[in-house]
């Protein structure tokens, strides 16, 4: 795998550079010539944008006698939203003591006293934010959509495990899905669900099911195939093989794939709130369409508490010994704590003590202000110059370039990279783009990430190798990058907000510290994955130290590399759009808007299709590392 | 055994879905289930939200007095205008507290899906509109008439509008006519999005302040007008029927009487808290009160409207249902 990576770089020197240079000249003169012909000007009365406008017109009319709606749609509606009341009501009948004992006890019995302590105080945090109620709700959706996602997601799991037909079948659609911004799951969801919570219990769990079926596939066929043999040998039938070997023995491979399923949905939940789902997203678009930090931080941090709390129980989960049972003084520790709650739960007050909550919300926006005010010179400096010299430039290059021509770099950059097929991937991704009616839009947003991912990338790359070569320094960044990657993406718009108001700037701003842990974390392990001996072989040939990693340990990592910047790619598209909401323009403002005015409806999908476009566009393009990332690691 | 279950199920299925499921027949709504717990209390309502002051302030104190005089649980959810109609459907939203017009959302919700009633007027005066701060008025005298927009349009160039002018427009879910007047009067200006009533409030107060050259988007009844001094700018005046095709627009906003607009199922079965909402009305200085405590005196929605109830006892006590 490694071989192949070393024999490029030296030997052809002269074609080496002298190709791209030609193409690329080729491309400017071009561009020159043919500047602000071609290009393809967003119009927002579109008929493409217009027919789907009445899809949904029309839909919204007939959801009550079509056949279609009438006795399927609404059913799974009807079904979803049962489950959901149910557990809220559930959640609601425990009483604020009854449901901190009762996670105190599982958390107990999940990984003992520390784990439970880490509940206790997490979900007392929620009262004292002032967010109970809204955390209960956000509880039982993520509840809900996990629920769903496991019920479908693991026996697909386990059927893709067996069949490597089947994980054929199902690896593109997975890996499509994967690349799709949260975004773009809403639109076709409040076409076909209408809106409210159960149409956000859906969009949870369809963003939230990769992992699951990805996993428990992943951990079936890690399953030894001597144990597997052994037991059909000894005449087990198939079903007993399954239940009595395979799945016992993925059983911590399980365990993470459930907490991937939670993670995913925790970041889903708040973007649900644009199609009116309850919890605690409403607090954070309420913040962000105040523009008032101290609104959303308070809910951002529950969420990532509940996230960090969630995580932890299933980690100890994941790692326990299965053969070590769980003790009877533990059990009856867990009852006590659960016990107690519960009694407490009708001697305490049904509601969390007014007097026990901390309102923070005017002395957070205080310091927003503060921060605002006197760093007001310098962030100001800092996003108009950025955004006059290398956004608005950028911008202006890619919406005049004709469209023929961006096709055309895009074809022959991600047949160098990526190959022919990948290539020709890209290339209709981006020709459907410009049938969709959406061109400018997606040049626009492609401008945003680019630029992102180019910052990503150099600052990644840095304190990747950085860490590769310095161990102190490694351990430091380590615990951050774990506790950076546990959080659901949109709180990484608070600080963003915060500085620079909304602009798009902020949404860069934000998807840069979003997607660089990841990053780091692929150029970390690549770098270090290079083998020792060749390491030795170098210095003792005499390369200083600088030489060992321009000419050896960057080039055997190259593939690393470009799976950080595919990565952080399709990472940054996600973020830039839901950057929407803090000030991005282009596709994500688009399905902001469809959501917000009717006649736009048409227009928001349409958008919503030219993100999934434009991801797996920028996918292909850098998919020449074959293979993607572990999904046990990550996303 | 099993088949017998199933037999059971499919019958039930039948029972239940005899004419098919539709969308309001949901087993309970998300409301009832968080009142389940609660025993004697009325009931739960939810007033929509939407993203201005003004509205908030609106929302709280009929909220706060539904919950402290009669009894009711309410919810406020995040819900802007447009999603909030359909929120009647789905039973996520009872009441939206200041509507701005939207005829053809009171012809589809209200004559055709007939899922939406009108509730009566706010007492509420509504005008929306574009606004310069005083100082740039004062230095062009001119500029206050839409014809001599593009001739200063470069003095509202920003590093986000380009080579043409800045409008500054707030949160995406607003009533605009933004794009058909630009592009109707052929003014050279580029709406950019601020996405909220703060960012316009910042940036009309930095304009006054410093001196800044802003062109924005703003609407009266609000507190700010006390505050910072601002000047309309005036487009060709509101006629009847000049706003009747979105797309041809090319005159000012009319002025409106902002109305409540409550689901069908509310007005049928929301007994006293109906008759409340629907009594409810006060002037714009009333709400202005309410939503400066709220913007600029640190006060909570409901401790502003606590604030309010307690002082103005004679004018909420005729909104009470006997």
């Amino acid at each position: 795998m490694s071989s192949t990576a070393v024999s490029t770089p030296s030997r052809f020197r002269v074609p080496g550079w002298v190709a791209p240079t030609g193409i690329a000249l080729l491309f400017v003169v071009a561009y020159l010539i043919f500047q602000g012909t071609g290009t393809l000007p967003h119009n927002s009365e579109a008929p493409q944008f217009a027919a789907v406008t009445e899809l949904r017109e029309w839909i919204d009319d007939h959801r009550n006698d079509n056949p279609v709606f009438l006795y399927f749609l609404n059913y799974i509606r009807i079904f979803v939203e049962a489950l959901f009341s149910l557990l809220q009501t559930t959640l609601y009948a425990l009483g604020w003591p009854g449901l901190i004992g009762v996670m105190g006890a599982l958390a107990w019995l999940a990984g003992g006293w520390r784990v439970a302590l880490g509940a206790v105080a997490g979900f007392c945090s929620f009262g004292v934010f002032g967010l109970w109620q809204a955390s209960v709700d956000t509880l039982a959706l993520v509840a809900s959509a996990v629920l769903l996602s496991l019920v479908i997601g693991i026996p697909l799991g386990v059927w893709a495990g067996l069949s490597v037909r089947v994980r054929k079948l199902f690896t593109p659609v997975l890996d499509v899905m994967q690349i799709m911004p949260h975004f773009a799951y809403l639109a076709p969801l409040a076409l076909f669900f209408h809106i409210g919570a159960p149409a956000g219990v859906i969009a949870t769990m369809i963003y939230s099911i990769p992992p699951a079926i990805r996993i428990t596939a992943l951990a079936i066929q890690r399953v030894s195939p001597t144990a597997v043999e052994a037991s059909a040998s000894l005449g087990a039938t198939r079903a007993q093989t399954l239940l009595k070997v395979h799945l016992p023995l993925a059983r911590s491979t399980m365990a993470l794939a459930i907490n991937q399923t939670i993670m995913m949905a925790l970041s889903m939940v708040v973007i649900a709130n644009l199609i009116s789902a309850p919890g605690l997203g409403s607090d954070i678009i309420r913040g962000l369409s105040r523009a008032q930090v101290g609104i959303m931080l308070p809910a951002g941090l529950a969420i990532v508490v509940m996230a960090v709390v969630l995580d932890r129980m299933m980690v100890s989960v994941a790692k326990r010994d299965p053969r070590n049972k769980i003790g009877r003084s533990s059990l009856v520790v867990a009852a006590v704590l659960a016990g107690a709650g519960l009694i407490a739960a009708p001697l305490l007050p049904r509601e969390w003590p007014a007097n026990l909550t901390i309102n923070l919300v005017s002395e957070i926006n205080d310091v927003v202000l503060w921060a605002e005010t006197s760093w007001f010179g310098v962030t100001s400096f800092i996003k108009d110059t950025f955004s006059n010299l290398v956004l608005n430039p950028l911008e202006h290059l890619f919406t005049s370039a004709p469209w023929w021509l961006v096709a055309a770099a895009v074809l022959v950059v991600a047949w160098r990279i990526s190959g022919v097929r990948p290539a020709l991937t890209a290339l209709a991704c981006l020709l459907a783009i410009a049938l969709l009616g959406t061109w400018e839009h997606s040049m626009r947003t492609l401008t945003t990430v680019a630029v992102a991912v180019v910052v990503t990338l150099v600052i990644g790359l840095l304190l990747g190798v950085a860490a590769a070569r310095w161990d102190t320094y490694s351990a430091f960044q380590r615990p951050l990058l774990d506790a950076a990657q546990t959080m659901p993406s949109f709180v990484y718009l608070l600080p963003a907000l915060a500085l620079f108001g909304t602009t798009r700037f902020t949404a860069i701003f934000a998807s840069i510290i979003f997607a660089v842990p990841p990053v780091v974390r692929l150029v970390e392990d690549g770098i270090r994955t290079v083998p020792a001996t060749v390491v030795e072989a170098a210095t003792s040939a005499g390369s200083t130290s600088g030489q060992l990693l321009w000419k050896v340990q960057l080039p055997m990592a190259r593939r690393a590399i470009l799976l950080a910047a595919n990565q952080g790619i399709v990472m940054t598209l996600a973020m830039v759009v839901v950057g929407a909401l803090v000030g991005a323009g282009a596709l994500g403002y688009d399905v902001v808007l469809g959501f917000s005015q009717r006649t736009d409806f048409g227009m928001g999908f349409v958008a919503g299709v030219a993100m999934v476009l434009l991801g797996v566009m920028l996918d292909r393009i850098t998919q020449g590392a074959d293979r993607r990332p572990s999904p046990t690691k990550g996303m | 055994m099993k088949i017998r279950l199933l037999a059971g199920l499919l019958a039930l299925g039948l029972a239940a879905g005899c004419g098919g499921a539709t969308v309001d027949t949901a087993p309970s709504s998300t409301a009832s289930a968080g009142t389940a717990t609660t025993s004697g209390a009325a009931g739960t309502v939810k007033i929509a939200i939407n993203p201005w002051v003004g509205y908030e302030a609106s929302a709280n104190v009929v909220a706060y007095l539904l919950k402290n005089e009669l009894g009711y649980q309410v919810e406020l959810p995040e819900i802007k205008e447009q999603l909030a109609w359909e929120g009647f459907e789905t039973g996520d939203v009872d009441v939206i507290i200041e509507n701005w017009g939207h005829p053809d959302l009171k012809k589809q919700f209200i004559e055709e899906k007939k899922t939406a009633v009108e509730a009566g007027s706010t007492g509420n005066k509504g005008v929306i509109g574009w606004y310069i701060p005083k100082w740039m008025a004062d230095e062009h005298p001119d500029i206050t008439d839409y014809k001599n927009l593009n001739k200063y349009a470069k003095l509202f160039k920003t590093s986000e509008s380009g080579d043409k002018g800045q409008l500054l427009f707030g949160d995406p879910s607003y009533v605009s006519n933004e794009a058909a007047l630009i592009k109707n009067l052929k003014l050279d200006f580029k709406i950019v999005t601020g996405g909220s009533e703060a960012a316009l409030i910042k940036g009309a107060q930095q304009a006054q302040a410093q001196k800044k050259p802003l062109l924005f988007y703003f609407w009266d009844p609000h507190w700010l007008f006390s505050k910072t001094e601002l000047v309309r700018v005036n487009l060709p005046p509101y006629a009847e029927g000049c706003d009747a095709d979105p797309k041809k627009v090319a005159c000012d906003y009319a002025e409106m009487d902002l109305d409540k607009i409550v689901s069908k199922k509310f007005a049928d079965t929301g007994g006293k808290a109906y008759d409340l909402v629907k009594n409810f009305s006060w002037t714009n200085e009333d709400q202005n009160a309410v939503a400066d405590d709220m913007t600029n005196n640190g006060m909570s929605g409901e401790e502003a409207a606590k604030k309010w109830v307690e002082a103005n006892k004679a004018k909420w006590q005729a909104w009470i249902p006997a």
